[in-house]
């Protein structure tokens, strides 16, 4: 993405170390490390990197309960979302939030939330604080097609584009709401572009699982938001490679459209781009592993949260 | 310092404008509160005073009025949200239940919310089932949120300032029967009424009653009639349900040995239910009567007000209940 030879390398490495982190969460879930429930981004990495290479340092992020691959691609440690997941004191939020709030305030990561939609009015508030506390920063929102058909989204938007509010929206078209095929729940072929327009906004429909569009895309967004010219709404397309959450298979969908949307792998397809041999990239992934599980080893050595922890962080002052 | 009689309206209105002169977070929004003053003239003149950037109108848009709180106070700010009814609140159900108190405790106490959110409640007349409701207890039943019920000009001002000043998201319940009752309030701009400390509005030895926002002065006024019967009537105003001054309401009780709750909000699951449980708790043995409750009918509230007038405790209700727990 840059001059740098070995540029390409790291942005491989981001998404190799999300891909990893995902897929070791996902055995966390299956040998019942962990419960509850988790969502994995795999096959939705380039939407995040690309973001976070678009960002800039205290822009602040709200995303979704689908969120571990916005949070890592934005520097959350490794370790402290392992932690977080399978509930130890040292995670992210103490082991309060789990796997649908990861979290990190000094990273501008301001939360993420488990009920579709409802950090876009959030993000829009704190888009609307930059204009009045002048800290120059662009607010980015992520969500998925599903929350299109939700009203916050319509809502939030609308003002938003008429406050002209430094902010970012970002629609990662995965193609399911959840178990349902989305052109099955929506009169149009791209739920978030294709609405743009009653909100005053640009139509912008990328490719998702291409990282450097992504980081594009986002870039002119957030100048834009800069410039003081107000929102953009962006549609990523991407796929998930599994299912909804942990115990879906995601059996509902066409063979052979998993198979389309395996063949755009947003890591195979950058490598390709760039020239990243088998062999390299392979190693790259060996590296992304290691990482990732000496994060999960320190992760699980973690405490769980004494049980007086229960009944803090409910009020700023403990004695209220 | 000296005191002014004005009108609780007013009293609000003087809160926010005085917290916003003094501090530049603080921020105001809502339907119809800048250019308008608000639906029922509360925000009159901050506009004019504070300017558009900090007194903003929005569209009609409940879950951005209480998301957009909980995001802009993340963002650095310290806003006041108002909605036209408390009834509309529950529009904003997800917001208002989930974000607003949660959203501290779910990422392990990382941000702080200083919301207030102000919200008209109470039955004023003829306005019906949706604009008429007294939810405070759906919001006690929240782990996470303050709640303020004020019944007098004073308190309005003194515990909004406390409201503003607090880390932690408020539900500011303002009951509009009271909007034009005038009183005297302070001018001092750091005069404040503390969160989680009840007032004696009347000193007494046969009964203690609680009640708080529109029902003290009814409370009050069949004191009053008590009174010239001989009867000796103890009337709290807790003025937050959270944090409760539930000392002073024992107090009361090892003194009177008798507790009589009154409120505007529906009998079942109100409350007064969560006060009664606890006196039958720990006041067991003090009691010299069953605590009893005075409240609204199980029922939506009608439009009709020959109707409607049956929709909260009335004076001659509460009289004859304070003379049979007296006499039990």
């Amino acid at each position: 993405m840059t001059a740098n030879p070995h540029a390409h390398e790291h942005v491989l490495l981001q998404m190799l170390r999300i891909r990893e982190f995902e897929n070791r969460v996902q055995s966390l879930f299956s040998d019942g490390l962990v419960k509850g429930s988790t969502h994995l981004a795999n096959g939705q990495e380039a939407v995040a990197v690309g973001m976070a290479f678009a960002l800039h340092p205290g822009d602040p992020v709200l995303c979704t309960y689908r969120g571990h691959h916005h949070t890592i691609a934005r520097g959350l440690p490794l370790e402290s979302a392992f932690a977080e997941i399978l509930g130890r004191a040292t995670g992210c939020c103490g082991g309060k939030g789990g796997s649908m709030h990861l979290t990190d305030k000094s990273l501008a990561l301001m939360g993420s939330y488990a009920i579709i939609g409802s950090h876009i009015p959030i993000a829009v508030g704190a888009a609307w604080a930059s204009t009045l506390t002048h800290d120059g920063a662009v607010t980015c929102c992520i969500f998925g097609d599903g929350t299109t058909t939700i009203g916050s989204f319509h809502e939030a938007l609308n003002l938003a584009a008429v406050w002209r509010l430094p902010i970012v929206f970002i629609c990662e078209n995965n193609l399911y709401s959840e178990y349902t095929a989305i052109g099955d729940v929506v009169p149009i072929e791209h739920p978030a572009a294709d609405r743009a327009g009653a909100y005053g906004l640009d139509r912008i429909v990328i490719d998702g699982n291409d990282v450097e569009a992504v980081k594009e895309a986002v870039s002119l967004a957030r100048e834009r938001a800069s410039a003081g010219r107000g929102p953009s709404l962006i549609e990523a397309l991407t796929y998930r490679h599994g299912g909804h959450s942990r115990a879906d298979p995601g059996d509902y969908r066409p063979r052979e459209e998993v198979e389309l949307w395996l063949s755009r792998d947003p890591i195979s397809k950058y490598a390709d781009r760039h020239e990243v041999s088998t062999q390299r990239l392979e190693q790259l992934g060996a590296e992304a592993r290691d990482e990732v599980d000496r994060a999960l080893r320190k992760a699980l050595a973690a405490p769980a949260p004494a049980a007086e922890a229960l009944l803090s962080n409910v009020w700023s002052e403990e004695s209220s | 310092m000296t005191s002014t009689e004005i009108t609780y309206a007013w009293a609000i209105n003087h809160a926010m404008d005085e917290e916003m002169a003094r501090d530049p977070r603080v921020v105001l929004f809502g339907q119809d509160v800048g250019r308008m003053g608000g639906v029922f003239g509360v925000t009159r003149n901050l506009f004019e005073k504070h300017g558009p950037e900090r007194v903003r109108d929005v569209s009609i848009v409940e879950h951005f009025v209480v998301g957009g709180a909980v995001g802009a106070a993340l963002g650095g700010l310290r806003p006041i949200a108002e909605v036209q009814f408390a009834d509309f609140l529950l529009v904003a159900g997800d917001e208002s239940f989930h974000k607003l108190p949660k959203w501290r405790y779910m990422h392990g106490g990382a941000f702080t919310i200083p919301v207030v959110i102000r919200a008209p409640s109470g039955i004023q007349g003829g306005v019906g089932a949706e604009h008429s409701q007294s939810p405070e207890g759906h919001y006690w039943h929240t782990p996470g949120l303050k709640i303020a019920v004020p019944s007098t000009p004073a308190d309005a001002k003194g515990l909004l300032k406390s409201a503003i000043r607090d880390d932690d998201p408020v539900i500011f319940f303002e009951t509009r029967r009271l909007y034009r009752v005038k009183g005297l309030v302070s001018d001092d701009p750091e005069l404040l009424v503390p969160f989680g400390q009840a007032s004696v509005r009347r000193e007494g030895t046969d009964l203690t009653v609680v009640a708080w926002a529109g029902m003290v002065p009814e409370v009050l006024a069949a004191a009053e009639m008590l009174a010239a019967e001989g009867l000796s009537i103890e009337v709290i105003d807790p003025r937050t349900l959270v944090p409760f001054d539930w000392e002073t309401v024992a107090a009361s009780v090892r003194k009177t040995s008798r507790l009589l709750i009154v409120h505007e909000a529906p009998l079942t699951m109100g409350p007064g239910a969560e006060i009664a449980s606890r006196a039958a708790d720990e006041l067991f043995v003090e009691l010299d009567a069953p605590v009893r409750r005075l409240a609204g009918p199980d029922v939506p509230i009608p439009q009709n007000m020959a109707l409607e007038q049956f929709c909260f405790p009335q004076v001659p209700e509460i009289v004859a209940a304070a003379r049979e727990l007296i006499r039990w």
